[in-house]
C-alpha cells in the first residue's frame, strides 16, 4: 500500500476520462429507460393489484411475489442467456441483430422495479382513509371521478418519496448489466482499472458519481417531504 | 417455442447445485449461499447495532461521522462494494484474502447501513419515558440502553431484521462477481459446460431463490402480526 502512487490524472483527462465519461452515459441512458417502462409496468400491476376480479389480483400477486424475491442478478441472466427459448422466433431474430446487453438489462430492471413500485403504488393509494372514497360517492362522484379527483392526486404526493427512493435503487442496480458486457459505468472503472492498474482512482471516481448522485436526490426528498407531505399530514 | 425445455439437466447436477463439490472439495451452491447469508446477516447485525446507536449518539460529532458514512454506503451499488474490497482488502491485509471473505466483508459494510436505520427507528419506537424512569432508578444512559430499551427495541425489529435478511440472501448472488461458488456462480458454471440450457438452469435457480426468500418474507409477516398482537 505504502508503494502505491496515486496518478488522479488517469481519471480526470484523456482516454479513461473518456471511458468514464462514456460509461457515466450509458448508466444514465439505461436508468431513464428502465425508469420510464417500470413505473409504467409498476401501475398496471398496482391496478391489478387492487382489482375486483379475483384472477387478475391473483395474478398481480403472484408477479410481485416472484420478481421481488428472486435476485436481480439471476433475472438478468435468464433475460439475457435464456429468453431465446420462450420467445418467437421473430422477436429472436430482431433482438440478435440490436443490441441486446442493453435490451435484456432494460427487461430485467424494468420487470425486477416494477414490482417494487406496484406495492409502493398500493401502499400510497391505501394510506388514503376509506372515508374519502365513500364521501365522495355520496356527494355524486362516480367511482372512476373520485378515484380521479379526490384518491389518486393525494396518493400520487404520498407516493412520490418511495417511488423517487425506487428510481434511486433502479440506477444503482443498473450496475448489474455489467455482467451481460453492458458498458456502463461500473463496467469501465474496473476496465480502466485492469488497463492501468489505477484501481483506486478509478474506483473514486466511479463511487463519487454514484454517491453524489444518491445525496442529490436523497435531500430532494427530504426537502419534498417537508414542505409538501408535513403540512398535509398536519391538516 | 424454438426448442422444448428439457429439465433433465438439473436432475444430472442436482447435488451440485446445492452443495457444490463438498464432500469431495470445497462448499458450494445453496449450502454456500445460506452460509455466506447468515454470516454476513450476522456480523452486519453487529455493525448495523453499531452505526445505529453512534446516529441517536448525545455526540455530535459521532453522529455527523455515522451519517456521512451511512450516505456514503448508501448511495453505492453494491457490486461497487464488492470491488472496492476485492481491491483493498488483499492491500490493506498484505497478500491474499480468500474471496468468501471478500464478498462477506462487502455484504457485511452495505447491509449494517440499512440495519443501523432499523435499529434506530426500533430504538426511537421505545417511549422516551422508559429511559427517563430507567435514568431516575440511577442506571447509566449506557445499562438504561442496554437493559432497558435495547430488549424492547429488538422484539420490535425482528420482522425487519428477516427482511434484510432475504435482501442479503438475494445479495450473495453478486459474489459470483469475484468468483465464489455460491448458487449463481454454480448455475453459470453448468451453463458453461452444458452450454444449451440457459432457460431451464436459470428458471431453476430463480424458482430456487424465490422458494428460500418467500418463506422468509411470510415469516417476517407471521412475526409482525404475531409482534402487534403482543403489544
Amino acid at each position: 500500500m505504502l508503494k502505491y502512487q496515486f496518478d488522479w490524472s488517469v481519471v480526470t483527462s484523456g482516454k479513461y476520462f473518456e471511458w468514464l465519461l462514456s460509461g457515466l452515459y450509458t448508466t444514465i441512458q439505461l436508468s431513464l429507460v428502465a425508469i420510464v417502462f417500470s413505473f409504467l409496468l409498476g401501475l398496471v400491476i398496482a391496478m391489478m393489484r387492487m382489482s375486483n376480479a379475483k384472477p387478475v389480483r391473483w395474478f398481480a400477486h403472484g408477479y410481485l411475489e416472484f420478481f421481488r424475491n428472486t435476485p436481480l442478478l439471476v433475472q438478468i441472466f435468464f433475460w439475457y442467456f435464456g429468453s431465446y427459448k420462450i420467445l418467437p422466433t421473430v422477436i429472436n431474430d430482431w433482438l440478435n441483430k440490436t443490441n441486446f446487453e442493453f435490451g435484456a438489462a432494460v427487461i430485467a430492471l424494468t420487470i425486477y422495479t416494477s414490482a417494487f413500485i406496484a406495492e409502493d403504488i398500493r401502499s400510497g393509494v391505501r394510506s388514503i382513509p376509506k372515508e374519502q372514497l365513500e364521501a365522495a360517492r355520496s356527494s355524486g362522484f362516480s367511482y372512476v371521478r373520485s378515484m380521479q379527483y379526490i384518491i389518486l392526486p393525494q396518493a400520487v404526493r404520498i407516493t412520490i418519496p418511495p417511488l423517487i427512493n425506487q428510481f434511486l435503487n433502479l440506477t444503482k442496480n443498473s450496475s448489474l448489466a455489467m455482467t451481460i458486457g453492458v458498458m456502463e459505468l461500473t463496467y469501465q472503472a474496473r476496465q480502466v482499472e485492469s488497463y492501468t492498474f489505477k484501481g483506486f482512482e478509478a474506483f473514486t471516481a466511479a463511487t463519487l458519481v454514484y454517491v453524489v448522485l444518491s445525496i442529490i436526490i436523497t435531500l430532494m426528498v427530504t426537502y419534498y417531504d417537508k414542505v409538501v407531505l408535513s403540512p398535509m399530514k398536519a391538516r | 417455442m424454438q426448442t422444448g425445455l428439457d429439465f433433465t439437466v438439473i436432475w444430472t447436477n442436482i447435488t451440485y447445485f446445492f452443495i457444490g463439490r463438498f464432500p469431495h472439495g470445497a462448499l458450494g451452491g445453496i449450502a454456500l449461499t445460506l452460509y455466506l447469508a447468515v454470516i454476513s446477516c450476522i456480523l452486519s447485525f453487529i455493525g448495523g447495532l453499531f452505526l445505529g446507536l453512534m446516529g441517536i449518539s448525545h455526540n455530535k460529532i459521532i453522529r455527523y461521522l455515522s451519517t456521512a458514512i451511512l450516505n456514503i454506503i448508501r448511495g453505492m451499488p453494491l457490486l461497487m462494494v464488492i470491488f472496492w474490497m476485492y481491491f483493498l482488502l488483499p492491500a490493506m491485509m498484505g497478500g491474499n484474502v480468500n474471496e468468501s471473505w471478500t464478498v462477506i466483508m462487502a455484504l457485511t459494510l452495505f447491509t449494517s447501513a440499512y440495519m443501523s436505520q432499523i435499529v434506530k427507528a426500533g430504538v426511537e419506537g421505545i417511549p422516551r419515558g422508559q429511559t427517563e424512569a430507567a435514568l431516575s432508578t440511577g442506571l447509566h444512559p449506557w445499562q438504561a440502553m442496554i437493559y432497558i430499551v435495547l430488549p424492547q427495541g429488538l422484539r420490535n425489529m425482528i420482522p425487519s431484521f428477516v427482511n434484510q435478511f432475504v435482501s442479503m440472501i438475494k445479495d450473495t448472488s453478486l459474489a459470483f462477481i469475484v468468483g465464489v461458488s455460491e448458487l449463481t456462480h454454480v448455475a453459470t458454471q453448468i451453463n458453461n459446460r452444458t452450454i444449451i440450457y440457459p432457460t431451464e438452469i436459470f428458471f431453476f435457480i430463480a424458482v430456487i431463490y424465490f422458494i428460500i426468500c418467500y418463506a422468509f418474507t411470510s415469516l417476517s409477516r407471521w412475526l409482525e402480526k404475531r409482534l402487534a398482537w403482543r403489544r
